[in-house]
Parts: structure tokens; C-alpha cells; sequence
């Protein structure tokens, strides 16, 4: 039995009258690319939101690396190597790409109530910044402002900030939402990499990338999972289908 | 942009050479008036430079600056007031005072965000008004007199105009250079990230209030110190310093010389204060001028006087 990085146990978050998440159970296994998908609605983003500590839920338990961290602030959950990309790209916009990726590095690299040295000359902070900005592939865009940067770069730069955290699970919100066909599929290639490092849990709208890239899919319906498996499992469960997928062909078609 | 930042650090260092040579400009025309002036205007530069340390760097708009102008000043008056002179106890009083003052309504306004920010800074620092209004020993109201500046001994004598000026203007420089360090520490990149976006810095894995309220109290602090320079240079303290409009006063420093820049408030306070000198002295209602005045900076320079600056080397 694979060793569960992220368990999450009857997770329930209302807003007023609404069921944003409902009696929700599932577990992402260390090392595996967990897709969730759902229609609009479906609560995927608040369920990350209740992941990273943005959202407490109402009731249920988040277990993470055999730790129960429920209650737990963001800044801890991130501390203990839980990190997420925004779905709203939401970078520090008068800041440099290195800058932006520089201090998720020293965020995890002693304090920072550092008060007199100057930061911007710590060479292993620029070092890890220039590190994770290769990886995505913004090495030459390190001293470009956030707010020139590209949409397509904006989102590699948030996979930066978030793998210089050095996470043990990546959560990642729609990474290719917004992305044009060439930039999605630098994307795709880009996280068929990642996924070599680190458990990553996707939410994505592009159906083509998620079958691609997922080892095991969960499907969202109403704030509940209606299903879990291998991609070919839901592609060919009957209630995915009717509840969800409905006649989309872009699923069967790469089937 | 690098020629954009030259023109800036020139115009910083003519003025800051111009205030140091003041005294000697002073001394040789005879002008002792102007001496005096910029003392205070000295003083009150660096109460806007604290500020900008939160509201220009840190994002917080704090709206009871001027609390720390009064605490600063009450402590220098109250020691005096009961016969401890010396200044080796009554600064250091009047920073741990305005720090633990910092810390206290830093903990419970950070709480909040935006207008309910300003609103209860402005409400601790009306509070500390009436405080300062009902200390009858201290002359409530009417203020406290103090007959002797702080004593260094043989250090410095505060009494002596240039030498008091010097003293306020070095405390400018090291306070500047200090937020200078500040800012560009990783202290101070972090605090400039929860500025810009406080939701990311969480998830990178900063608290970002206990990072806020650090910052509030060194800003607290540093406007402390130019609240005990301000008492020795008016030999006065009374609660006036702290009502709300010196607040104000300083807010429109800092945005007149431009926001999170380093130097930006020492323009804004040389500006603001030479023209509302000099506006008094054409007419009684010069509030009407200087009102719109500002409007127009605000409106069509964005980045105050410095931000100005970096548009036209810009071209």
C-alpha cells in the first residue's frame, strides 16, 4: 500500500445555504499526479483554498504527511511543504521574476527578520531563485518586473515561486488557465518534468492535459466526489459521463 | 530608468548638502529665523520618513502618527518636569515608550485592513490626545513648559541653536540610513511583499502580520525620536502635537514627496512646510491655496514630487 501524502477525511464548508464542499473524502498518494476535475461550481477551488489554510472548513480533517493540519495557518502549511500556484495569477507585481522567486526561497531558508544585511546580495537566495526560474525555463527573464512579464510567463513564474518553496506536494489551480495552444503545451511538457519530483495535485478545465498527464483522476460534482480512478476508469464511468463529461468528445476522442 | 534614479540621488544630495550647510548661510546673513525653521522642519522630515516606513514600504495607512510625536514629547517634558534632565535617560524613555505604544495599538489595528485601519489608528491616537488633555499635573490642556532642554554634559549643548540643528539633522541621516538598511533586508523585502500581495506572501510561508507589526513598531520608535527633538525645539509639549491634523499633516508629507521612496519624505516636508510658511504669510486663509495645490499633485503626479523627478529624466 503507497504511502498517503494528503489525506482528507468528510470535509464540509458551507457559505450561507450553500454546500460548497460536501461530506468530501479523498487521498492523494506520494509520488503520483492526482488530477480534480468538475464543472464550474463544482467546489475545486475551495477545496484547494481548505487545503492551503485560505478557507477553514466547517468540519472534517486534513491529514498531510501523516499530520493533522486542519487548524494549521497558511504560512505553517507552507512550511511544512504544502504549496500552491494561484488560479488568479497572483505574483508580487512590482517585483523582479527573481525577486518573486527569491523570497519564496528565503522563506524557507532561515528567519527573515533579518534587519541590516541586504537581501538582494544573499547569493544562496539568488541562486535557488535563478534555480527554479531554469527549471521552468525564465532563466533569461530573471530581472524582468513582474508586470512586463507574458501571461504564459506568469504562470511558469508562479510554478517557480511554488517549487522554490521545496514542496512536498504541489497543489496547482487550473496552471493553464488562460494559455494559448503552444504555452499549453510548453505547460504540459513542463509538468510531465515536475511530476518526476514531486506529488502534485492538479485542478484543470483542460481535459486533454489532465488525461495526459494524471495517474489517478478525481471528479467533483456539488462540493462531492462522484468518482475516482485511472484515467481510462472515468473516461469510462458511466455516471462521469451523464453528470459531467455529458457528450464532450474531446474525452472519448482520446480514448 | 538608471538616468531616472541619477537625477533622483542628485536632487537628494543637493538638499541634503543645503541643509547641511544652512547653519553657515544662516550665520553669515544674519537670518537666524531660517535656522530656526528648518529645525522643525528637520524634525518633522523624519517624523515622515517613520511614517513612510509603513505607509510608502509597508502598505499601512496609519492615520495616528502624530501619537508618537506626543509620547515622544511627553516623555522628554514629564522627566524634565520632575527634575530628571538628562538626556541619556530621557531619549532613550521617550523611544521605548512610543516603541511599547507602537506595539500595543499595532497587535490590536492590524487586525483589521484599509479604512478600518486608518479609522482605529486615528482612534488610538485621539485617545492619546485625551489623555495627554486630562494629565493635570502636566499641565493638562495647556501644555508643559520645559525650562531645560536635555542635558548631554560636555557631549553637545541642545541650547545652542546650530549645535541642536546638527543634532536633528544627523538623527535625520542615521534614521534615513537606517530605513534605507531596513527596506532592502530581507526584513524589509518581506514586508514590501505583504504590501503587494499578503495572500501570496502567506502561501510562500510568512506570517505576514507578525512581519506588519514589527515594522509598525520600528516606524513608531523612529517617529518617537523626532518627538523628543520636536519638545527640546519648542521647549513645549502639549497634546496639540498629537491631534489628528498633525497626523494629516505628516500623511501629506509623505505623499507629496512620493510614497516609498526613500528620500520622497524629506522633499514633501521641506515643500509642504516652506509653503505653508510662506503662503501665511501672503495671506491668513492660505489653507486655500495649499488645498488645491495638493489636489493637483495628487491627482496629476502620481508618485509625489520624486515620482515627478523619475518621469522627466525619463524623457
Amino acid at each position: 500500500m503507497a504511502e498517503h501524502l494528503l489525506r482528507v477525511e468528510k470535509l464540509v464548508r458551507r457559505f450561507g445555504g450553500l454546500v460548497a464542499t460536501d461530506n468530501l473524502s479523498m487521498e492523494v498518494v506520494r509520488g503520483e499526479l492526482h488530477a480534480i476535475i468538475g464543472p464550474n461550481g463544482a467546489g475545486k477551488t475551495t477545496l484547494i483554498s481548505q487545503l492551503t489554510g485560505q478557507l477553514m472548513p466547517n468540519s472534517g480533517t486534513i491529514h498531510f504527511a501523516g499530520r493533522d493540519i486542519t487548524g494549521l495557518p497558511p504560512y505553517r502549511r507552507s512550511g511544512l511543504g504544502l504549496a500552491r500556484s494561484f488560479q488568479i495569477t497572483s505574483l508580487l507585481r512590482d517585483f523582479t521574476a527573481a525577486d518573486n522567486v527569491a523570497l519564496a526561497a528565503q522563506a524557507h531558508a532561515g528567519h527573515s527578520y533579518r534587519f541590516w544585511a541586504n537581501a538582494q546580495k544573499e547569493r544562496a537566495l539568488r541562486e535557488a531563485a535563478h534555480a527554479a526560474l531554469a527549471r521552468v525555463g525564465l532563466d533569461k527573464r530573471a530581472n524582468v518586473p513582474v508586470s512586463e512579464l507574458s501571461h504564459g510567463e506568469q504562470r511558469e513564474l508562479e510554478l517557480a515561486v511554488a517549487l522554490a518553496t521545496k514542496p512536498q506536494l504541489l497543489l496547482l489551480d487550473e496552471p493553464m488557465a488562460g494559455l494559448g495552444v503552444t504555452e499549453s503545451q510548453r505547460m504540459v511538457a513542463l509538468l510531465k518534468e515536475l511530476r518526476k519530483e514531486v506529488t502534485i495535485m492538479l485542478v484543470e478545465h483542460d481535459m486533454e492535459a489532465v488525461f495526459a498527464l494524471a495517474d489517478r483522476i478525481t471528479v467533483l460534482v456539488y462540493g462531492g466526489v462522484i468518482a475516482c480512478g485511472k484515467p481510462d476508469e472515468i473516461r469510462n464511468n458511466e455516471e462521469v459521463r451523464r453528470a459531467y463529461l455529458g457528450d464532450q468528445h474531446a474525452v472519448t476522442r482520446h480514448g | 530608468m538608471k538616468s531616472a534614479l541619477n537625477l533622483r540621488n542628485v536632487v537628494a544630495a543637493l538638499v541634503i548638502a543645503g541643509l547641511v550647510l544652512l547653519p553657515v548661510y544662516s550665520a553669515l546673513t544674519g537670518k537666524v529665523f531660517i535656522l530656526t525653521m528648518f529645525t522643525r522642519i528637520v524634525i518633522l522630515a523624519l517624523a515622515a520618513a517613520s511614517l513612510n516606513l509603513i505607509m510608502g514600504y509597508g502598505g499601512m495607512m496609519s492615520f495616528g502618527h502624530a501619537a508618537y510625536l506626543g509620547i515622544g514629547g511627553y516623555a522628554v517634558g514629564i522627566l524634565a518636569f520632575e527634575g530628571i534632565g538628562s538626556g541619556f535617560i530621557q531619549w532613550p524613555v521617550a523611544l521605548i515608550a512610543s516603541a511599547l505604544f507602537a506595539l500595543v495599538i499595532g497587535a490590536l489595528s492590524l487586525r483589521t485592513r484599509g479604512v478600518y485601519f486608518i479609522m482605529i489608528t486615528l482612534a488610538f491616537a485621539q485617545m492619546a490626545y485625551y489623555i495627554a488633555s486630562s494629565l493635570s499635573r502636566y499641565g493638562a490642556d495647556d501644555g508643559l513648559t520645559i525650562y531645560k532642554r536635555s542635558n548631554f554634559g560636555s557631549l553637545v549643548d541642545l541650547s545652542d541653536r546650530t549645535q541642536f540643528y546638527y543634532v536633528c539633522l544627523a538623527c535625520l541621516l542615521g534614521g534615513l540610513y537606517l530605513i534605507w538598511r531596513v527596506v532592502n533586508s530581507r526584513f524589509g523585502l518581506v514586508v514590501q511583499g505583504v504590501r503587494s500581495n499578503e495572500q501570496r506572501m502567506q502561501a510562500i510561508g510568512f506570517h505576514a502580520n507578525r512581519y506588519r507589526l514589527v515594522c509598525f513598531v520600528i516606524s513608531g520608535t523612529i517617529c518617537g525620536l523626532a518627538g523628543a527633538l520636536l519638545a527640546n525645539n519648542t521647549d513645549f509639549v502639549s497634546p496639540a502635537v498629537m491631534y489628528w491634523t498633525r497626523s494629516g499633516d505628516l500623511m501629506v508629507m509623505v505623499i507629496l514627496g512620493g510614497m516609498g521612496t526613500l528620500f520622497g519624505p524629506v522633499i514633501g516636508a521641506i515643500v509642504f512646510l516652506v509653503l505653508e510658511e510662506l503662503l501665511s504669510q501672503v495671506t491668513e486663509y492660505w489653507a486655500l491655496i495649499m488645498g488645491p495645490l495638493l489636489l493637483l499633485i495628487v491627482l496629476f503626479a502620481r508618485g509625489g514630487i520624486m515620482g515627478l523627478l523619475g518621469r522627466f529624466s525619463r524623457g
